[in-house]
């Protein structure tokens, strides 16, 4: 089974896919998130939204944009979830209980889709098309809208806090961007062999007598998305593993190079957007090289089978497709977690006990390597800022970044960011493990049930929404404690971001000197490389020891 | 820099460390404490542990207890030693301040504005304590000038060693920009009207007295931002430990909270966390040893970020005046006959220009006979003949102006065409190209018609070592800028010597305000020094504005900082004392978080290996002992302060250079060395502290 010259060679191939697209969808993204012209299909909907699409929004109005965009999005997917009985396309299922409608509704919205219930079995075409795909969009397009708030306000001088225009960012994103890709991408998939269809569930009689229904469904179009934006929240409940999700090692590179192809192209666009273009390649080379890292150790991880059990037998395939065996499974394990994805293609909980370990770190990261699209590029210019900061004190001077001087205002909306996501998954993961609610949601016990638990308050918090799978989640408990990890996972971090790019919209943008620290060279990757797994280390390595590490060396 | 307050004994650290005990223990009150959250959750940490081993003693828990309070103290001790250092220096300021007998004019105001005779009015015997600004005083020799002011009628010799640490007298007289007196300082000859413009405890003495105590710093912004991340990352690491036991309890293992406090103590970064307010103290500290006072800790900062240096062209980058350096003929005189002239005209010529000529003459046109000298008159410069020279009873020399010069040339008989154009022109055009003042000399014998004999190039001299400070500056990034009255030309010449990167030529006070404002507007920071009250304008205006000791009051109220020593190249050191300020915040910063990672491998293992023994692994320095372990790491943490409070008083050493060479050799220092030091300092300590029965 286990031969390293494929795994290689897939990962040859997509980084080699990646090179080409990134810096052309890069360009593009810059274009989009500066061009002063409105195309006729957007000034339509300018129109019918009722907005001023050349408005500079000061950041404030720019994140009660955001959040009142968001709040609106989670009122109409809980409504369609509690009455989707009463709707049509329903398929016969009855309307969602109401944690299970919140937590749903809170998990599209944030770009999380983690999934307490199995797709097919609980939510009808309506939901899944108007409700859930719809949020895979316009969820992701916030996330792309608030990134390029940010790029643009870093790029600015003294312009009094404003940072841009929220509905030209998002609409802009959702039909320039996110809408012809995937109609591209759901074409090739629909090639390679997914399913699209509108059919009633075929009822199938099986070899040994029993009787199946096999729900079809527009899965390809929803397939595209899901990866395209790094949304995850899959078709299937088997998600990415399912055979009509992704049938084949074709189809499996092609979804994972649609995962990481936006938030690497928005480090380039970065760079191109706040006029040099090398910062933007420093930024995407640190993400570059922490998403090689995971996957190496996740390749090695499951391809050497450390591990009593996956030794007896020979390799570690429980819980992995056949079609796809160790290596395919470790890239794409490592790609969703290191993006915000959250699809898989083999079940977390079976991956061996440092590969889960791997995936658990890569979430804790903050979603950064590459990251969600748009949360990945803020969240690695977040870690940039505190680099920044400790690194610019060793040359002697008051710390600054891009020509941004990091004073007292500016670093405390960084620590109230960094501090946001720990405080979510220890306290978050430290209820779920104590309650007797959330012990009962727990299929291991021991190390390994911690790092169910741990795993998914982690993937929650951070927006990732994969799951290790047997945790079951679809309790009151789970839904409500993991919907609010969501959501404070999601919005508190861009309130201060967007906070943050006040400010610096605001600043003076200092000329760089030969004083000035340099934030484009192979040293300030190494460094920043360093800080984020070294805070993020500090932060969880007493619970991983707990959990993963415990589980690997007994 | 001159010799200065009576060179402080150089003490050892351990006597500092004893004798600043005392003021130690009472900053050990939470509520000083509190300025620092770090500290402030060590201390609450320290209560805990010492409630929780009354409860439950244990050798660990008093081990940890006693190195807990140990680590609070640590930090409380490095800010009192750096606080003591300014004591002595402090006391011997206060001597100034003692009460005196003023001799307040009594007079209307509109009286005491008038500066007329104001010395013949009456005047009143009061304390000295009880001069308010604007209030008038009449101070002769052998008394103590009663507060700070500026000189109103007269010109007196004062000693201002106590302020300066400088023993020889300065003139301070009316008007100009040597008017400023500081109270305190001893009035040694003539008689001089004040008027006293501040009032008691806001003099200069008082404001000297509160830097260097440190009793009225303020934190710095950047000290404040840093302080915010280092709260940020404390807050972190009291969720990480807070949480761990509940996981661990979910995992069936229970760690005692002092072993949890213990970790959070070694998580916390501590070392910065304690000496920040003493680097911040030492910093200044650093800048009075130098004889300079920042009245913001907020200007030594802004110091280190400096992009523009204006500095002025003489005394900064030239010395004073301008000397002779080459002696040029004209064809028909010889050598020998123009280089005596020069020397005979210069023998009693007092002017430094004059000696100069001298040194040169001597130097390297050796022999030539200079006697006859003292039987001649000196003819001595005045402005209306732009002249000086000597009249010998055989001949006649002047030396002076191109145009002033042949002027007289031509008195003597000489037709005009004969000296100008042609070959003189030739040469005074050149000297004057090159930035230098041309002299021409010229000499008649008898009654003959004057001939002129040659050229005396005077030229500014930049002082030696100049061009290479500029270039660390550059390497640095920062800008220098030469501000000068000299014309373009010279200026430019000047500037090309000396290596700076821009000049301004001819500049006005306005034009110099117009290029700071220039300057800001774009984004950078700047420096300037400067002493007259036309300066100070610019020098509020500058992010750095260092007044010179000698000059105004108004330049000294509208800087950020005074140089006693009036030395105005400092503001290059002040720049580099700056920069490492933040350099050794940022380099400890680094060394406490790394540090943390050893602690980890300490600590981690040492909780949860009796639960887990596979954690075994992770114990790479194979630790004796559970308790041991955590015990070392908490010794460690506390000693590691100790240790570094030596570095933090002193600043790391700084060598002008690149942000990027700075960053990796400061990286390679504090961030690696970080990183490997306290696995070797934990084990070390780990092989002492596991003799101790009980462990």
């Amino acid at each position: 089974m286990s031969s390293f010259a494929p795994a290689l060679g897939q990962v040859a191939v997509l980084v080699l896919a990646l090179a080409i697209a990134v810096p052309l969808l890069g360009r593009y993204l810059a274009h989009v998130y500066t061009s002063p012209k409105h195309l006729a299909v957007e000034r339509a909907s300018y129109r019918v939204l009722r907005v001023d699409p050349d408005a500079d929004q000061h950041w404030r109005t720019y994140a009660m944009s955001v959040l009142g965009f968001s709040l609106m999005g989670v009122l109409l997917l809980f409504g369609l979830g509690r009455l989707q009985d009463h709707l049509p396309l329903s398929l016969g299922f009855p309307g969602l209980p109401s944690d299970g409608a919140w937590n749903t509704a809170v998990s599209f919205v944030t770009n999380t889709n983690w999934q307490w219930y199995s797709g097919e079995a609980t939510t009808g075409h309506l939901m899944q098309m108007s409700g859930l795909t719809v949020q895979n969009f316009v969820s992701a397009g916030v996330g792309m809208a608030v990134a390029a708030a940010f790029a643009r306000a870093l790029s600015r001088n003294r312009q009094e806090g404003r940072i841009g225009n929220f509905w030209t960012d998002l609409v802009r994103t959702v039909l320039r961007v996110l809408l012809p890709i995937s109609l591209v991408a759901a074409v090739v998939l629909v090639l390679l062999g997914v399913v699209q269809n509108f059919l009633e569930p075929v009822v199938v009689h099986t070899l040994t007598g029993g009787v199946q229904d096999i729900t079809g469904g527009p899965v390809a179009s929803q397939e595209a998305i899901k990866e395209l934006g790094t949304n995850g929240g899959g078709f299937y409940n088997a998600n990415s593993a399912h055979p009509f999700e992704n049938p084949t090692p074709v189809s499996d590179i092609v979804e994972i190079f649609l995962l990481l192809v936006i938030p690497f192209a928005m480090a380039w666009a970065f760079g191109i957007i706040v006029g040099d273009r090398r910062q933007g390649g420093a930024i995407l080379a640190v993400m570059a090289v922490l998403w090689g890292a995971a996957v190496g150790l996740l390749t090695w991880a499951e391809m050497a089978a450390p591990g009593t059990a996956p030794g007896l037998a020979g390799g570690a395939m429980e819980g992995k497709e056949v079609r796809f065996g160790e290596a395919a499974s470790a890239l794409f394990a490592s790609s969703t977690t290191g993006t915000s994805t959250g699809a898989v293609n083999a079940m977390h909980d079976s991956l061996t006990a440092p590969g889960g370990g791997v995936a658990l770190f890569n979430m804790m990261l903050g979603e950064v390597a590459p990251g969600g699209v748009g949360s990945g590029l803020y969240g690695m210019l977040m870690l940039a800022v505190v680099t920044v900061f400790l690194a610019g004190l060793m040359v002697g001077r008051t710390p600054e970044y891009l020509g941004k001087k990091i004073g007292q205002r500016e670093i405390s909306l960084v620590a109230f960011y960094v501090l946001t996501t720990p405080v979510l998954v220890l306290v978050g993961g430290a209820i779920g493990l104590t309650a007797a609610d959330g012990l009962a949601g727990l299929l291991n016990s021991g190390p390994h049930g911690l790092s169910e638990g741990l795993y998914a308050v982690t993937s929650a918090s951070n927006n990732n929404g994969s799951a290790f799978a047997g945790i079951t989640s679809g309790t009151p408990f789970w839904n409500t404690l993991l919907g609010l990890c969501m959501l404070f996972g999601r919005f508190l971090p861009m309130v201060f971001v967007l906070a943050l790019a006040g400010l610096f919209a605001r600043s003076q943008k200092l000329p760089p000197s030969a004083g000035t620290l340099p934030t484009h060279r192979p040293l300030f990757v190494v460094l920043l490389s360093g800080v984020a797994v070294v805070v993020v280390g500090l932060t969880y390595v007493p619970v991983l020891v707990l959990g993963p590490i415990v589980e690997s060396l007994s | 820099m001159n010799v200065h307050h009576p060179a402080p004994v150089r003490r050892s650290l351990g006597s500092q460390l004893v004798e600043a005990l005392p003021a130690a223990l009472r900053k050990l009150d939470p509520r000083e404490v509190a300025a620092s959250p770090v500290m402030l959750v060590v201390e609450i940490g320290a209560a805990a542990t010492t409630v929780m081993s009354v409860l439950d003693p244990s050798t660990m828990a008093v081990g940890v207890t006693i190195w807990l309070w140990l680590t609070v103290l640590f930090g409380t001790l490095a800010e009192a030693v750096a606080e003591g250092r300014g004591k002595a220096q402090a006391a011997s300021l206060r001597a100034l301040q003692q009460e005196t007998t003023a001799r307040r004019v009594r007079g209307s105001s509109d009286q005491l504005r008038y500066t007329g005779n104001l010395a013949a009015l009456q005047v009143d015997q009061v304390p000295s304590t009880s001069l308010r600004a604007g209030d008038v005083v009449v101070v002769e020799a052998g008394e103590r000038i009663p507060g700070d002011g500026d000189v109103i009628e007269g010109v007196a010799s004062v000693d201002e060693s106590a302020v300066t640490g400088e023993s020889a007298p300065v003139i301070r007289e009316s008007g100009g920009d040597r008017s400023a007196v500081t109270g305190g300082t001893v009035v040694l000859s003539d008689r001089i009207v004040v008027r006293i413009t501040s009032g008691p405890g806001q003099s200069f003495v008082d404001r000297m007295i509160a830097l260097v105590e440190g009793s009225e710093r303020q934190r710095t912004p950047n000290e404040i931002a840093l302080n915010i991340l280092l709260t940020a990352l404390t807050a972190i690491f009291v969720v990480v430990v807070g949480t761990l036991y509940y996981y661990a309890d979910y995992s069936g293992t229970n760690p005692s909270w002092v072993v949890l406090t213990a970790l959070l103590v070694c998580l916390v970064p501590t070392t910065i966390g304690a000496l920040l307010s003493a680097i911040g103290i030492a910093g200044m500290d650093r800048l009075v040893r130098r004889n300079v006072l920042a009245m913001s800790g907020r200007a030594v900062e802004a110091a280190g970020d400096v992009d523009v240096l204006l500095l002025d062209k003489t005394g900064t980058i030239t010395y004073g005046n301008r000397q002779a350096t080459e002696l040029l003929r004209l064809d028909g005189v010889t050598l020998e006959e123009l280089a005596r002239a020069a020397l005979l005209s210069s023998m009693a010529d007092e002017t430094p220009e004059g000696r100069s000529i001298v040194t040169l003459v001597r130097a390297r046109y050796g022999g030539i006979d200079d006697s006859g000298s003292d039987r001649g008159a000196l003819v001595p410069f005045s402005a209306t003949t732009r002249m000086s020279g000597l009249d010998l009873p055989d001949r006649v020399i002047r030396k002076g102006a191109a145009s002033a010069v042949a002027h007289w040339v031509h008195s003597t008989g000489v037709p005009a065409a004969e000296t100008s154009g042609g070959e003189l022109t030739v040469l005074v055009d050149g000297v004057s190209a090159s930035g230098g003042t041309p002299l021409v000399v010229a000499e008649q014998v008898g009654s003959r018609p004057a001939r002129v004999l040659g050229v005396i190039h005077l030229k500014d001299v930049v002082k030696e070592g100049i061009r290479e400070r500029f270039d660390e500056m550059r390497t640095m990034g920062i800008r220098t800028v030469m501000i000068t009255g000299d014309n373009a030309i010279t200026a430019r010449a000047i500037a090309e010597e000396a290596g700076v990167d821009d000049f301004l030529a001819e500049a006005t006070p306005e034009d110099k305000m117009a290029l700071i404002r220039r300057e800001q507007t774009g984004g950078r920071l700047v420096a300037m020094c400067g002493d007259g009250t036309n300066d100070a304008p610019a020098l509020a205006q500058a992010d750095v504005g260092v007044a010179m000791n000698t000059g105004t009051m108004a330049a000294k109220e509208a800087g950020n900082m005074v140089d006693l020593d009036s030395d105005p190249t400092k503001l290059i050191d002040i720049v580099e004392i700056g920069k490492q300020l933040l350099i050794t915040r940022g380099a400890l910063t680094t060394f406490s978080i790394a540090n943390d990672i050893a602690k980890y491998f300490a600590i981690l293992p040492a909780m949860f290996v009796v639960a887990f023994p596979g954690l075994d692994v992770l114990d790479i320095m194979q630790l004796s002992s559970p308790e041991s372990a955590i015990l070392s790491a908490v010794v460690f943490n506390a000693l590691v302060i100790v240790a570094l409070i030596p570095l933090s008083l002193r600043g790391v050493r700084y060598q002008p250079s690149s942000a990027a060479d700075l960053l990796r050799r400061n990286l390679l220092v504090y961030g690696v060395g970080g990183l490997i030091s306290p696995f070797m300092g934990i084990k070390l300590l780990d092989l002492v502290i596991s003799l101790i029965p009980g462990l």
